[in-house]
């Protein structure tokens, strides 16, 4: 039954046919199975060097790559599907489901695609299928939200596209293998896939969009755009050295925002991105240890990230909405979603023994080993801040601080029971690494649990842990206020909108001058024009038969003249 | 059978005209012309095949032996413009069958069949002689009816328009008719293999020059090639929608046929590079495009506006032609087969909606795309084809034509190529913006969608735009 030569992609497309005619405990049945025995499959049955293709017309779509480097990919994205299948059950909104799944199908089809063309295409369903658990929340606000993440999300594949016309014009190949930066191509792609990544200026739509999508749909998105996104770079870009700095920018920026942010998803939000950041830039360093560090940190960042969303989920689920300011006090009433909540806030913080630990730790190490000094201090600045924006600001606002008052009632046991799954995961594979490390795909001999480096990391998270009670007691952290913050969006949401207002008045006004005295001129040009001969001859609406004989002539003694002279 | 094909094509119509002629009912009349068309699109679809697969065909007529008695001579170029020329007949009649009876007087309708038959043997007989005299024979068949077609318009211009297309037409086929006569007078032969074969020594003698000039440009008149283009708007505008159709998609195509044969097959290889005459198709070429694409913005009648458009497009043929290259030739075949799909979709689409509404202004038409949303399709989709947006016909034969002109680097005959498809872009908006962006006329607020019969022929033909837009092998069209 089992065909090592199966697409993993089609397990999922095929669920999400299923799922859109069946209601109730078949269609849950049905998505579960599809990520669990997809997954088993890939796990159990397909080995790491299978190419399968696909002829349409004279052209071979590589719908299945698989390497150890695919395969780490595909094991995360099934175990995050499975949890996340789980953790939406309660929804009675097979909109939602559907979309999730091809989302998450999709996300498989490009992890495994071996040309470009094969990647295009899935990169494309991956933004048209994402875009639904966004307007699946049905307000003015997430549709609006919905079409700017659209048009960024298109706007990547039509880059991808044209980059890779333009890399196969260059080198004659459209294999999705290294790509680097030797040909225009190979700038456009990066630039496609630095969209889906969140690179710096190209990441408000995910700021933007994540927020405004439904209470699941957040924690289904933040598992696979950019994760793929990662991967394809792992692929196509390791060691290029713009990619060192890129990371360490989005490593730090994103901590003022999520500092100020009062919209808890939106703080999760920006540390996406912060933790993207560490991920590309160990893709940038490009050694056998950091390539894998960015790896193991997006297989640990998965499960821990999507933990953290889905605590909110619940939180919004329960309450109605995610704003700092006005939560506090829950863990009376949601005690098990607040042990969860902690569990994945210790990961990202990067507490020993979690999960976050033992994938920075190999991204940390190598960059001393390289003298990446300025980086490397960039990086642990933004470790600290990580810790207090989302491992300690995201639960204490949501579930302590002062008590707001509100007694929601405990997560859906779905929902805790997904949850419960990422904890034992994160845990898992914080106090047992060699199980992730021995199948990352570069060889190397690390372990993370040695003196120095757990004393460095405890002491950095103490005193980032410190510095946040001092702040919070002094009363210099900023407050949580209702507002939304515009970073970069700004350009497009404010600046341009305004600017376009007042040049489009100008250009009115100087078209409406000029037209004037464009026109009457004309006028009085037209009017002395029209009464002569001329017009009346020639521009009347139909000519007088005349004036072909008048033509023909001319075109015949014209044509002979130049026959006779010039033509022997 | 087989070697009676090329006949029967010509013959089949050509009896059938006097017959339909002598018919009273209209329908009849109709079932008849249809009954041919259909005939002949098989029968030329056989001859493609035959010469496909064993080559030219020659046929000797009368059984008396080329070059002294008439030879029909076909090889792949004029067996595929007979196959357009029968396709686009057989699509415009179950077309007619409303559009006709609704423009046309009923007692009228039979002679308007059998003009249109006349005039199909007549192109068609174009198209499948191998005698140059015969070709004038030929022409003036297909002249004289389609004067008579013109004239059956609603209006009263229709007339006028027909007068002046007669005095215009005749100037042209004289105009050929001296060039074949100095021609003969030197070669003494009016075969077209046969005066092949003798040209070649005789290219020196001014006669034979000037023989090629007033061939040609008598030829460039029908052809309606800038600034000769004079009776077509108000041919196309006034004539009964059907005949606007029929003529767009064929009669200028036949035209450009016989100067693709004169050129190339009569006139030794070579022969034109000693004449002007690539430099005037270029000229004329570019000036075409750019003068009827603007005249064509400023229309406010939609049919004439087409017709301005189908002069703008004969200067992108007389570019490829001019370009003289195989390429350039390529791209000119290509783009009389593609104009022929695209002209006659979007024509057939602008009288769906004179059926409708009867009259074709701009501000008769405004605000009917959302009542008649098939209708409006097709003049969407026909108006990308014009354009030249890739997936549709009229990329390929505009992308052929850039890349002829890139060959030579001809830089500016390539800015005017894609100009003129910005200006494209321009008047097809306003016909769009006219018809789904402006409040619909008071009167026309019960309009609905045309009828079924008028609508499927134009997406018949809506269709083929895509297809060949998509299929794009130029062998697979004789190029």
């Amino acid at each position: 039954m089992w065909m090592t030569e199966l697409p993993p992609f089609i397990p999922f497309f095929l669920a999400a046919a299923l799922a859109l005619f069946t209601r109730g405990h078949l269609q849950s049945a049905i998505m579960l199975a599809a990520p669990l025995l997809g997954g088993l499959h890939l796990w159990l049955y397909v080995p790491a060097d299978i190419v399968y293709s696909l002829p349409i017309l004279e052209y071979q779509l590589i719908l299945m790559r698989t390497d150890q480097l695919s395969l780490v990919f595909g094991y995360i994205f099934h175990i995050a599907a499975f949890v996340l299948v789980v953790y939406t059950l309660h929804l009675k909104d097979t909109l939602q489901h559907v979309a999730g799944l091809v989302y998450a199908g999709s996300a498989m089809g490009a992890t495994f695609a071996g040309d470009l063309i094969t990647l295009f295409i899935f990169w494309e369903l991956l933004a048209v299928s994402s875009v639904f658990l966004i307007w699946a929340n049905r307000t003015t606000e997430a549709t609006q939200a919905g079409i700017r993440y659209l048009v960024y999300q298109v706007l990547s594949g039509v880059l991808l596209l044209a980059g890779a016309l333009i890399h196969h014009h260059y080198t004659g190949s459209l294999a999705f293998d290294f790509i680097g930066l030797n040909n225009p191509g190979g700038w456009l792609i990066l630039l496609a896939f630095g969209i889906k990544c969140a690179f710096p200026f190209l990441h408000t739509w995910l700021t933007d969009a994540y927020p405004a999508s439904t209470h699941t749909g957040a924690a289904v998105l933040s598992v696979f755009t950019t994760k793929v996104a990662i991967y394809a770079l792992a692929r196509g870009y390791p060691g290029t050295d713009i990619l060192i700095y890129i990371g360490a920018i989005m490593t730090c920026f994103p901590i003022f925002y999520a500092v100020l942010e009062n919209d808890l998803r939106r703080v999760l939000s920006y540390s996406l991105i912060n933790q993207l950041g560490f991920m590309v830039c160990a893709i940038g360093i490009g050694t056998a240890l950091s390539l894998n560090g960015a790896v193991a940190h997006a297989f640990a960042h998965i499960l821990y990230k999507s933990l953290l969303f889905m605590s909110m989920g619940a939180v919004m689920y329960r309450v109605g909405h995610v704003y700092a300011s006005d939560l506090g006090g829950l863990y009376k009433s949601m005690p098990k979603t607040t042990a969860l909540c902690i569990i994945g806030a210790a990961s990202i913080s990067a507490v020993p023994l979690f999960s976050g630990f033992v994938a920075k730790s190999l991204v940390m190490t190598e960059l001393l080993q390289q003298g990446q000094i300025v980086v490397w201090l960039m990086l642990l600045f933004a470790s600290a801040g990580v810790l207090h924006h989302a491992g300690i600001k995201v639960p204490f606002f949501a579930f302590y601080a002062h008590d707001s008052g509100l007694r929601p009632k405990e997560a859906p046991v779905n929902m805790l029971i997904g949850m419960f799954i990422t904890a034992v995961l994160c845990i898992a594979i914080g106090v047992q690494p060699q199980y992730l490390y021995s199948i990352l795909p570069w060889e190397m001999d690390y372990w993370p649990y040695d003196v120095t480096h757990v004393l460095a990391q405890l002491q950095l998270l103490m005193f980032a842990a410190l510095a946040f009670v001092w702040m919070e007691i002094k009363g210099y952290a900023p407050p949580e206020l209702h507002s939304v913050n515009l970073d970069a969006e700004w350009f497009y949401r404010r600046l341009v909108p305004a600017g376009v207002q007042r040049s489009v008045n100008f250009l009115h006004m100087a078209k409406v001058s000029t037209l004037t005295m464009l026109t009457g001129n004309i006028q009085r040009m037209q009017n002395k024009f029209g009464r002569s001969p001329v017009a009346r001859y020639h521009l009347s609406e139909s000519w007088p038969t005349g004036s072909m004989v008048f033509w023909i002539s001319i075109i015949l003694v014209v044509y002979l003249l130049l026959d006779i002279v010039f033509y022997k | 059978m087989k070697g009676h094909l090329s006949l029967l094509l010509v013959v089949i119509p050509l009896l059938a005209a006097p017959v339909t002629a002598a018919l009273t009912r209209a329908r009849l009349a109709w079932a008849i012309a249809f009954a041919v068309t259909t005939a002949c699109v098989i029968l030329a679809g056989m001859q493609l095949w035959a010469v496909l697969n064993d080559g030219i065909i020659s046929y000797e007529l009368g059984g008396w032996a080329p070059p002294w008695g008439i030879e029909y001579r076909i090889d792949e170029l004029n067996a595929l413009v007979a196959l357009i020329i029968s396709g686009i007949a057989a699509v415009t009649l179950p077309y007619a069958l409303l559009s006709a009876e609704q423009e046309i007087p009923e007692d009228k309708l039979p002679l308007f069949y059998s003009a249109f038959l006349l005039c199909f043997a007549g192109l068609l007989g174009i198209t499948q002689t191998g005698d140059i005299f015969n070709v004038f024979v030929f022409l003036e068949i297909s002249s004289l009816s389609s004067y008579a077609l013109i004239s059956l318009g609603q209006k009263r211009q229709a007339l006028t328009s027909a007068y002046q297309y007669l005095i215009m037409g005749t100037l042209g086929a004289t105009f050929f008719l001296i060039g074949v006569g100095l021609i003969y007078s030197v070669t003494g032969t009016l075969n077209m293999a046969d005066l092949a074969q003798r040209l070649p020594e005789l290219t020196h003698l001014k006669t034979v020059h000037t023989g090629f000039a007033f061939i040609m440009i008598g030829f460039a008149l029908k052809l309606a090639l800038f600034p000769l283009h004079l009776w077509l708007p108000n041919a196309y505008t006034y004539a009964p929608t059907v005949i606007s159709v029929f003529l767009a998609a064929t009669a200028t195509k036949v035209a450009l046929y016989v100067m693709l044969r004169v050129l190339f097959t009569v006139f030794p290889e070579g022969f034109v590079s000693t004449t002007p005459a690539s430099e005037l198709f270029i000229l004329s070429g570019i000036a075409a495009i750019l003068s009827a694409s603007v005249y064509a913005i400023y229309q406010a009648n939609v049919k004439r506006l087409l017709a301005y458009s189908s002069v703008a497009q004969i200067g992108y043929m007389a570019l490829g032609i001019g370009l003289a290259s195989a390429m350039g030739v390529t791209a000119a075949i290509i783009h009389l087969f593609n104009h022929a799909l695209m002209k006659g979709a979007l024509f057939m689409a602008i009288g769906a909606i004179i059926y409708r509404v009867g009259a074709c202004r701009m501000e008769n038409i405004q605000g009917l795309g959302r009542q008649m949303p098939w209708t409006f399709g097709a003049i969407v989709i026909g108006g990308m084809s014009l354009i030249g947006v890739p997936g549709t016909a009229g990329f390929v034969s505009k992308w052929y034509l850039v890349l002829a002109a890139l060959e030579q680097e001809a830089w500016i005959t390539v800015a005017v190529i894609l100009l003129g498809s910005l200006l494209a872009v321009v008047y097809m908006g306003k016909i769009v913006e006219a018809l789904y962006f402006r409040p619909v006329e008071e009167t026309n607020v019960d309009v609905k969608e045309a009828p079924m019969l008028l609508l499927a022929p134009a997406w018949v033909l809506v269709i083929a735009n895509i297809y060949f837009g998509l299929q794009t092998e130029p062998d697979r069209r004789g190029g």
